[in-house]
């Protein structure tokens, strides 16, 4: 039993009952797949085909296909992937850290939150392995004997410590993620009509029943998972801004890089779960699961980690000319003011100055600007990266050198592939596995659904005049020995 | 095998907890509870031990720790050292991290199987269930019956008078 305090807004509006959430969430998995549904996986497919083609011209021709040239030898591909990875990240924050701070709205987010880290974790590692030039020997990464001699892996090597930090993440986001998914593939069996329907979700369910005793280590699974989640998933985005940060590049050489690097990952990863979030709740018709307040607390975190890269970006430009290093000076100025002036003002605008909007509550109330600033605020995180990589880069300590960068056709093709990548891997995923985790929303269902017991709205339009009068009713099964 | 069970459906997690209070006060022994979520508060009423799946989780981590700091150590330090960056052989700073991802990566995995093992999760062609309900928005109780069933009318009163909504017998294949 819980206690939730009656002034709080509902989590679950409509008035729905326990059988509602399971005929509402499974209605998707069930019915037959409707046009737009179809429509927009034939844009992905498409876009598929235009990564597969990339791919291919990467590897038969090498990686002479992109844009990369002697000094700016890191380019769109590691743009790309710290992009991607950082996408990731707001899904383990969902599902973890909000876990651990016992933050219940997060229940109707982090089913689909978590299924996007994983597919962007998938995009990220296109690239790293890409970039090798000759991807089938990928498992050089991994600490095994080389065949010419006793050779190791280097320990030393941040971009060593990448392959364990993303190869850690995905796969335990992808156990905590599926173990989640039991208890709601159970349901869906439960309810199957045809054959295939049942014999696949049975297999998917592992025969789940959700037992009492079951039911307890779940949640003891669930807990300990995101206790180790949460210092991982501020591990990955700090292992990678080391791939920068450990080496002696000005403008990558500094400390500041790993808190500002997963403040950036949440900041970019939350925009994409609102955009995700915004186009699901429409196409599946899930608007009382997913509130106007989960967008506006969404807002919030965006706004507030959007700051936090402000902050950060102001500190570096503050540091370069306080360490009165006349390199670390120069390639500052350089971003903001040389000739790639204008990405380093379309992420300052982006991430900087957008997101400031949020103050304003109409702004996070409104569904149509939300999805607009979701999706600057993604462009504007991939400018980051940009900038960060490509002027840094681009002019190094040798002027005769000097060059700038332009992506070629394959880059370009490998980047939209990517999205198509993703967008089709979410696609199947909306359809055929349930969107919302039904069995966490049925937890809070009781008491922070608007037909709970505790909610009670008169209350919450008095609270301004007379706050000590009201609480819970007294008809209310409440206790307040609540632990949890 | 088959065996009898008496199901109480319930239609709310309170009255379940109540109900399942009231059994075994009663001198029942209840088979197990199957609902759609976790109902908190379930396992003090029926007497689940507090599961030592932490204490796994611990020990598994140690075990990547470990593992992470002799491989690093033994593969830079002893079978081929090699200077990088004139540091020491074994520099233990730069395997933190490695060490800390394995540590996660041998908790998670390690955890998630001993949970698959103990709770007998598997992929499989067929559940049996006691009710298809359970995983949508009942709650069942079920009670294991004698051979001869004659309990039935007793605890059916019993499930009643606790507030189950409907209450039945079922029989299941043992598995």
């Amino acid at each position: 039993m819980q206690h939730v305090s009656s002034l709080r807004e509902p989590l679950v509006t409509g008035g729905k009952t326990l059988h509602d959430v399971t005929q509402d969430i499974c209605y998707q998995v069930e019915a037959k797949p409707n046009l737009r549904w179809m429509a927009a996986l034939s844009v992905a497919l498409f876009f598929l085909g235009v990564f597969f083609y990339s791919v291919y011209r990467t590897v038969w021709y090498g990686i002479g296909e992109w844009g990369l040239n002697k000094t700016v030898n890191w380019a769109w591909d590691i743009t790309n992937f710290v992009w991607w990875v950082g996408i990731g990240h707001a899904g383990t924050l969902i599902s973890a850290v909000l876990l651990l701070f016992r933050q219940k709205w997060r229940s109707s987010i982090n089913r689909a939150a978590e299924a996007m880290t994983i597919f962007a974790v998938i995009c990220a590692a296109m690239f790293p392995v890409l970039h090798m030039g000759r991807p089938w020997l990928a498992f050089w990464v991994f600490p095994l004997q080389n065949t010419f001699g006793s050779l190791w892996a280097n320990f030393n090597s941040p971009l060593l410590w990448d392959v364990f930090a993303i190869s850690t993440y995905f796969t335990v986001s992808l156990v905590f993620w599926y173990i989640g998914l039991i208890p709601d593939f159970a349901s869906i069996r439960d309810r199957a009509k045809g054959p295939i329907a049942r014999f696949s979700y049975s297999m998917l369910s592992f025969g789940w029943k959700g037992s009492a005793k079951a039911w307890s280590r779940y949640e003891t699974v669930s807990l300990i998972l995101a206790g180790v989640s949460t210092p991982l998933v501020l591990s990955v985005h700090t292992i990678v801004s080391m791939d920068f940060a450990t080496s002696v590049v000005p403008g990558w050489h500094t400390t500041i890089f790993p808190p500002y690097f997963v403040a950036g990952a949440i900041f970019s990863g939350f925009a994409m779960v609102l955009t995700l979030m915004l186009i699901t709740r429409v196409v599946f018709r899930l608007e009382d699961y997913i509130t106007l307040e989960h967008i506006a607390l969404m807002n919030k975190i965006m706004m507030v980690t959007g700051s936090i890269v402000g902050v950060a970006y102001i500190t570096e430009f503050f540091i370069a000319w306080y360490s009165q290093v006349e390199f670390e000076g120069y390639a500052f100025i350089n971003r903001a003011t040389g000739p790639y002036w204008w990405a380093y003002w379309s992420m300052m605008t982006c991430n900087v100055i957008t997101p400031q909007l949020v103050w304003l509550r109409r702004v996070r109330y409104s569904i149509g600007l939300t999805f607009v600033l979701s999706i600057i605020v993604n462009i504007g995180m991939w400018f980051e990266r940009f900038v960060i990589i490509v002027t840094s880069l681009h002019r190094d300590y040798l002027p005769s050198s000097w060059a700038m960068f332009s992506p070629s056709i394959i880059d370009i093709g490998l980047y939209l592939g990517t999205l198509g990548l993703f967008f089709t891997l979410f696609l199947l995923f909306a359809k055929f596995f349930p969107v919302i985790n039904m069995a966490e929303v049925k937890t809070i269902l009781k008491y922070t659904g608007d037909n709970g017991p505790t909610y009670n709205p008169k209350a919450h339009a008095a609270h301004a005049h007379h706050p000590a009068t009201h609480g819970a009713p007294a008809s209310a099964p409440v206790t307040h020995n609540q632990h949890d | 095998m088959t065996k009898q069970y008496a199901l109480g459906i319930f239609d709310d997690e309170d009255v379940l907890l109540h109900a399942v209070e009231n059994v075994r006060a009663a001198g029942v022994k209840i088979y197990d509870v199957f609902s759609p979520y976790p109902v908190h508060g379930i396992d003090d009423a029926l007497g689940i031990e507090r599961s030592r799946l932490p204490i796994a989780a611990f020990f598994f981590g140690l075990t990547g720790l470990s593992f992470a700091l002799w491989m690093q150590i033994y593969m830079l330090g002893v079978d081929w050292p090699m200077i990088i960056g004139g540091k020491p052989h074994i520099s233990l700073p730069a395997f933190v991290p490695v060490a800390f991802e394995l540590t996660v990566f041998f908790t998670c995995h390690g955890m998630a199987l001993t949970f698959f093992t103990i709770t007998g999760l598997y992929p499989r062609f067929k559940v049996p269930v006691m009710d298809v309900r359970a995983t949508d928005d009942k709650f069942v109780m079920a009670i294991e019956l004698d051979e001869t069933g004659s309990q039935y009318s007793r605890l059916t009163q019993l499930l009643r008078d606790n507030g189950a909504s409907e209450v039945n017998q079922k029989e299941m294949t043992n598995n």
